[in-house]
């Protein structure tokens, strides 16, 4: 160990008098590394165990997840499901049964081959009650697994339709049994291993993560050897970190500062529309027990011109709360804007601009893009029919424990994501009754959603979701406003894949 | 400062935690918004949200929650993060040494350009170049930490680029060392590369922070110099032939920094308190940029740790404060 000498305090201390100059000099220490893929990402990661706790249901983590790990099904960036380190996966004739072909040829990043062993027991531990994973009630409607080779078969204790669209999200990923036993659960958030195209290099908290490309990867080496994350929670540090080089890629920034950098020389920009969806819940308490009001309150937002005028024209207006995409979207249902429609419903409920239904509509401010300037628009479309709303603030931890207590005012704002497309992780949860996330609690919605759950004819299940989105919409029990579109912006000479679930997958950036 | 004093506020300390402790605890609960309802994914029943509650302990009554947790503590052990998943005190011992590095350098920068401000200041005084010394350190003292914060990054990261606006150090640079205090050990042990590299992501977020208490320490000093330098022992030392910077220096500066040291210190606390919003801005990652996670996800043992924390910090300061003062003050000292 060498200790300060006189003279290397004098060395540091006019170093440090020269950096800001010396980086001037060089041209900026700014500038990326060759060969490294550096992200500004807009959350930390709080823990590395993808199947464990908050962040395991966190969509917006599952990116750097599904870098380091591997689903047990892929996702193509149009939402349809691809092979992963399932190859193949289906149910019997009768649905008693699930069969699931393991890849050969995978390795963890030790070296050692995943095994259908990995398998069945990050399934087992997925479904154990005490394990701490919050999708656990899905993975316990499989059980008794079987290893023949490559395959194993799995007895249904209780059939979920959509078990296999979750093997690809929340939760869904393949753990290594022998490391992780040898490790433990302390271990393994120190030095995480999986199977995924980039291993785990070095990890600072609330800073960046540094991650390697895994040599041995089933479906070849990515195209950059080094990937950062860099932990920018702030949208203004994110754009800062793309105008000042520091970063080659960034998203979930303000749209008027997206098309503000698209336009530098250098960067380049691109928008998907994402599986993510703003939406006003519709409380089943006075006087949203009034179908007029319902239904005035709906038609009387000009969505179109929220889109334009706070949006900047990213947004894709929706009357379900299927988006395209899902597979129960249907283009035939519209919900038009209206507000003479508007007016002469609530007059048939005695309501009028000069006599308005009154009721309080929460919304929370910053969390998503415009979230309250948007309320603010939707409440003055609402004056100008009859509805006279106050706006109440709260934050977004308030919205989820309302929500779950079935406290939330008459109208609420939110977003509502559903990564897998599914008409049960929309419409289901969103509108069922007995489901904590809903809000309209109506025993019509209970008896039309109910027998969609265990249904086990695809076709009618969709075609039933179907045909609630169309109640719904008529009832007007709900209030989809738009789907997001999800801009992000990167250094030109970058071919980045926009993903339909929002997802940001270093593996699918490669060099134009 | 006299020892028996001193043995009071010692004594004191346990009682303060323990009462910071208690609102901490309650207030978390007290407040809507918690753990499980943000982790409630589509689908869950009340058995699944039950049994959720019931794994992370907060199906107990708050009583009992509270004995539980103040138990721990009182062993050492402050839980679990719910949401990293971690010890609470190896998160906390961890990230402390970022925040008390980056207070530290902050600090020192403050109490370099208050202390320079005030002097050429009071050299000036009566001058109309003195209104230019007053009028910088209000306009320092105007904007708050947080926006120098951003200023700084917009100029020094975007519009100049010079300097890094995010994290502690470059990702591309393999750390080795054995403690969490990086920029501390990599002087001592002459890994200079290192402690550059520090300095660099360091210098805008300390800036940020020390700009306002810079300011305050300038003003605290040069009001304090010029009610010193109008005593009669400065006057006669004047008579006596002393030059002005001499006396300045050598018979007013030491008196004049009793009562800037006393009203400065406590304001190092508050400079902590601004390293919540100011780590976050340039994703650096100390304890006040997990505090913000920490706060987000209604992490309940975390919150309660940070709090802890920063409690024990404050407390150590004000008394660290109040010996500095009774160490310059030979009144106190022998009163």
């Amino acid at each position: 160990m060498s200790y300060l000498s006189r003279r290397s305090l004098l060395q540091l201390v006019g170093g440090v008098a020269a950096l800001p100059l010396a980086s001037g000099l060089t041209g900026g220490v700014l500038a990326a590394t060759p060969g490294t893929l550096t992200i500004a990402y807009n959350v930390n990661l709080p823990s590395f165990d993808p199947t464990v706790g908050l962040s395991a249901v966190n969509p917006t983590i599952q990116s750097i997840y599904q870098a380091v790990f591997d689903p047990y099904i892929g996702q193509a960036p149009d939402l349809s499901f691809k092979p992963g380190l399932l190859t193949k996966w289906g149910w019997n004739e009768d649905r008693s049964k699930i069969t699931m072909d393991v890849r050969k040829g995978a390795t963890w990043h030790d070296g050692s081959p995943v095994t259908p062993e990995d398998v069945v027991w990050s399934l087992t531990r997925a479904a154990d009650p005490k394990g701490g994973n919050p999708i656990q009630f899905v993975w316990a409607k499989v059980g008794n697994y079987k290893i023949d080779g490559n395959t194993i078969t799995g007895d249904v204790l209780e059939f979920e339709p959509t078990l296999f669209k979750w093997m690809a999200f929340l939760t869904g990923y393949i753990l290594p049994k022998a490391y992780f036993e040898k490790v433990g659960a302390e271990g393994f958030e120190k030095a995480p291993i999986g199977s995924g195209p980039y291993r785990v290099d070095a990890f600072e908290r609330n800073a960046f993560l540094r991650l390697k490309a895994h040599p041995g990867y089933w479906d070849g080496k990515p195209a950059f050897e080094t990937v950062v994350f860099k932990f920018i929670t702030d949208p203004t540090s994110r754009v800062a970190e793309m105008e000042s080089g520091g970063s080659d890629l960034t998203f979930e920034i303000p749209y008027e500062e997206f098309d503000r950098l698209k336009a530098k020389p250098g960067l380049a920009g691109q928008t998907k529309p994402v599986s993510d969806i703003a939406m006003i819940f519709i409380t089943d308490i006075d006087p949203m027990l009034d179908r007029n009001v319902r239904l005035a309150a709906h038609h009387a937002i000009d969505k179109k011109a929220i889109v334009d005028r706070l949006l900047k024209g990213y947004g894709v207006p929706i009357s379900t709360l299927e988006a395209p995409g899902y597979a129960a979207f249907d283009p035939s249902i519209k919900v038009a804007y209206d507000p003479q429609f508007a007016k002469s419903l609530l007059a048939k409920s005695g309501y009028s601009p000069d006599k308005p239904v009154k009721f309080t509509i929460q919304t929370t401010r910053g969390f998503k893009p415009k979230d309250y300037e948007m309320i603010q628009a939707i409440v003055g479309m609402w004056r100008k029919v009859g509805i006279d709303a106050n706006i109440e603030i709260y934050e977004i931890a308030k919205h989820f424990e309302l929500r779950a207590r079935h406290a939330l005012a008459p109208a609420a704002f939110y977003n509502w994501g559903n990564a897998i497309g599914d008409p049960s992780t929309s419409t289901g949860f969103a509108m069922f009754g007995p489901s904590p996330h809903c809000a309209w609690k109506g025993k019509d919605l209970v008896e039309r959603i109910g027998p969609l759950w265990g249904e086990k004819d695809e076709a009618k299940r969709i075609a039933g979701y179907k045909a609630v989105d169309k109640y719904i919409a008529e009832e007007g029990e709900v209030i989809p406003l738009f789907q997001y579109v999800q801009p992000i912006i990167h250094k030109k000479g970058l071919k980045v894949v926009s993903q339909s679930n929002g997802m940001i997958l270093p593996q699918l950036v490669t060099p134009a | 400062m006299r020892s028996g004093e001193l043995i009071r506020r010692l004594v004191l300390v346990p009682p303060t935690l323990f009462g910071v402790a208690v609102i901490v605890f309650v207030l978390l609960r007290v407040v809507p918004g918690d753990p499980i309802a943000m982790m409630i994914p589509p689908g869950a029943s009340e058995a699944d949200i039950g049994r959720l509650r019931a794994l992370y302990g907060l199906d107990q009554p708050i009583l009992q929650q509270f004995a539980t947790w103040l138990g721990q503590v009182a062993s050492g052990d402050f839980g679990r993060s719910i949401s990293v998943r971690q010890n609470v005190l190896e998160l906390l011992l961890a990230r402390l040494p970022a925040t008390i590095e980056l207070a530290l350098l902050a600090t020192m920068t403050a109490v370099v350009i208050g202390v320079v401000a005030a002097l050429v200041g009071i050299l000036l005084r009566g001058r109309r170049a003195e209104w230019v010394v007053d009028g910088g350190i209000g306009v320092l003292l105007a904007i708050p930490d947080f926006l120098w914060a951003l200023i700084l990054l917009l100029l020094f990261g975007v519009l100049i680029p010079l300097l890094p606006i995010s994290g502690r150090i470059d990702p591309e640079i393999d750390l080795n060392l054995r403690s969490n205090f990086f920029l501390i050990e990599s002087i001592l042990t002459g890994h200079f590369d290192i402690a550059f590299a520090l300095l660099h992501h360091m210098i805008l977020p300390a800036l940020a922070l020390a700009l306002p208490f810079a300011a305050l320490v300038a003003r605290l000093l040069k009001a304090s110099l010029a009610e010193s330098e109008d005593q009669d022992y400065a006057q006669i030392a004047r008579a006596r032939g002393y030059s002005r910077p001499n006396i300045l220096l050598h018979e007013v500066f030491p008196n004049a920094l009793i009562p800037t040291v006393a009203l400065g210190g406590v304001q190092v606390t508050l400079l902590l308190g601004g390293t919540v919003l100011v780590e976050r801005i340039f994703s650096y990652e100390g304890i006040g940029n997990m505090a913000i996670d920490a706060v987000i996800n209604r992490d309940f043992p975390l919150i309660q740790g940070l709090v802890l924390t920063f409690a024990v910090l404050f407390i150590a300061l004000n008394l660290l404060v109040d010996l500095m003062v009774t160490m310059l003050d030979p009144r106190l000292r022998h009163g």
